[in-house]
């Protein structure tokens, strides 16, 4: 059997500007990114035949989904034969894997699957910082997963993935210089990427001196809400030939579901779902993770990419802390480079695209004054409550 | 000086038939855990079937309200205008049954002497019409 995966490549990538807030409409930038990524492909919008987004429209004004697939559609006159958008599921990469199956499937050719945000507009206009759900959510009762910790001053996802970093602390004596490296290996990158929104480098004693939002984590371990939209552009992989770029293989997909996100807290502080995804990813390839020449893991919080380092078996049980202490192995030129474009900690929370599309520019050659040598293999995570990973090849 | 409770302003819960009991039992001095009458296996959040062994027999029960802190954070971010920093958000894994995790905040103690382990006992305070479950030290 042909795994889906490998039926479908990266056919092109783009991305908006990103600012804290835009001048510009949430939907602007979608169409910015949107027409990057198809004419990076070498294609107009009369081949678009599918169109993915997550989690599609919310319109509550928080920011956090201001842009649906449906406007999307008719801002850039497209026609697709078939449109996905979850909340559920799959959460960031859950578009990705739609469209893959949208693609194997036959249903289509080339997918448009784009994420878009506008949570710095929001935040600039209710004038205070980390509500979920919006100025809404200050007066409301809460429902959902979310309920079971906001009536007790949680009502960001911070508190909640502090409580992973203390018990991963407690557990495996890790410590916050070690935590720390993650933030400052992100400016670094940053540094050298035109599009990320913090560009001024730290050092890991700026890091210990900075403010601390819920122990054990700081200011710089939570990423940075943004305006900014990225598109990406999956196509069937006969089409490869007459792509103007080469092809971005996909040679294995991981994915799982769980967490916090229905309140259904699995029952470990130290581990996530991710690693149901990492098995998956790993057991459809024969590839494995020495292999990577690059790793874009997410970094909504800089513990989740700890505990994504040891989901991926990149890392041992424990040993992720230990693994990126001092930040020379996860540097341009270290063992596994580690979020190459400043990820969301210093890029900005692109929400899980921005990954990808770094990951598309490596390995297109396209990463400026940041590119690896001639990286061949990489892998790309999202989530912290719905799960998935690529492991994506030249 | 006027007493403020930490983490306040609050954010309350809506209420629903699966959640009402934890939510309200409060009112009578009891946490209220859904628990499956077949096989005894608690569920929270609540949920109207057995996920172990599939028994439609699931309802509310009053535990002991005790346990220990499974993992805690001092939260000093203020996340709305005018919110008592600091405060300590918990995981509290309850004594009946491992992997039974509240989330609540700890107080009767300075947020600095709160650790993993410690052993914690439940207390309530009521909101509109809710009665919201506390935990606090075990006196040693």
């Amino acid at each position: 059997m042909i795994l889906p995966e490998r039926k479908v490549c990266i056919s092109g990538a783009g991305q908006s500007e990103v600012a804290r807030p835009s001048s510009r409409d949430a939907l602007a930038l979608t169409v910015d990114a949107c027409r990057g990524a198809i004419a990076a492909a070498g294609l107009t919008p009369g081949d678009i035949d599918g169109l993915a987004t997550y989690p599609g429209l919310i319109a509550n004004g928080d920011g956090m989904s201001p842009v649906g697939a449906t406007e999307t559609m008719i801002a850039l006159g497209l026609s697709p034969t078939w449109v996905g958008a979850s909340t559920e599921g799959h959460a960031h990469m859950g578009a990705i894997f739609n469209a893959i199956q949208a693609i194997a499937s036959g249903l289509c050719r080339h997918v448009l699957v784009f994420r878009t945000v506008a949570q710095a507009t929001a935040r600039a206009q209710v004038h205070h910082a980390g509500i979920i759900g919006g100025a809404q959510a200050t007066t409301a009762r809460s429902w959902g997963g979310m309920a079971w910790q906001m009536p007790y001053g949680a009502v960001s996802a911070a508190p909640l993935f502090a409580l992973y970093a203390q018990a991963y602390f407690a557990r495996y004596g890790a410590t916050s210089r070690q935590l720390g490296a993650i933030a400052v290996n992100s400016r670094r990158m940053a540094a050298l990427n035109p599009n990320a929104i913090y560009r001024d480098p730290i050092t890991i004693e700026d890091y210990l001196a900075a403010r601390m939002i819920s122990d054990p984590l700081r200011i710089y371990d939570c990423d940075t809400h943004i305006d900014g939209s990225t598109a990406i552009l999956l196509s069937h992989v006969d089409c490869a030939a007459d792509l103007p770029r080469p092809p971005i293989l996909i040679e294995a997909m991981g994915m799982a579901i769980g967490g916090f996100g229905a309140g259904l807290h699995e029952g470990d502080f130290t581990r996530l779902p991710a690693d149901r995804a990492g098995e998956m990813l790993w057991s459809r390839t024969e590839l494995t993770p020495a292999d990577l020449d690059f790793a874009q893991i997410y970094d909504g919080f800089s513990i989740l990419t700890l505990l994504w380092l040891e989901a991926l078996a990149i890392c041992g049980r424990g040993e992720a802390a230990a693994f990126v202490e001092g930040g020379a192995r996860i540097a341009l030129d270290g063992v596994l480079p580690l979020n190459t474009g400043g990820g969301q900690l210093s890029a900005g929370r692109f929400h899980g695209y921005g990954h990808l599309f770094e990951a598309c520019a490596q390995l297109w050659g396209e990463a400026g004054a940041r590119q690896l040598a001639d990286p061949q293999v990489g892998v790309v995570s999202n989530g912290g409550f719905g799960y998935g990973a690529l492991l994506l090849r030249r | 000086m006027a007493e403020g409770v930490a983490s306040e302003p609050r954010i309350l819960p809506g209420l629903s038939a699966l959640n009402r009991p934890y939510w309200t039992g409060g009112a009578e001095g009891r946490l209220m855990i859904a628990r499956c009458g077949a096989c005894g296996f608690y569920l929270h959040p609540p949920m109207p079937a057995c996920r172990r062994c599939g028994s439609d027999d699931v309802g509310p029960q009053a535990v002991s309200g005790r346990g220990r802190i499974a993992s805690f954070t001092i939260n000093h971010q203020a996340w709305m205008p005018g919110m008592r920093v600091p405060f300590v958000f918990v995981a509290v894994e309850l004594e009946e049954q491992a992997g039974l995790h509240v989330f609540s905040n700890v107080e009767g103690c300075a947020p600095e002497a709160v650790a993993a382990g410690m052993a914690v006992e439940v207390f309530f305070r009521a909101a509109e019409d809710v009665h919201l479950p506390f935990f606090r030290p075990v006196a040693p």
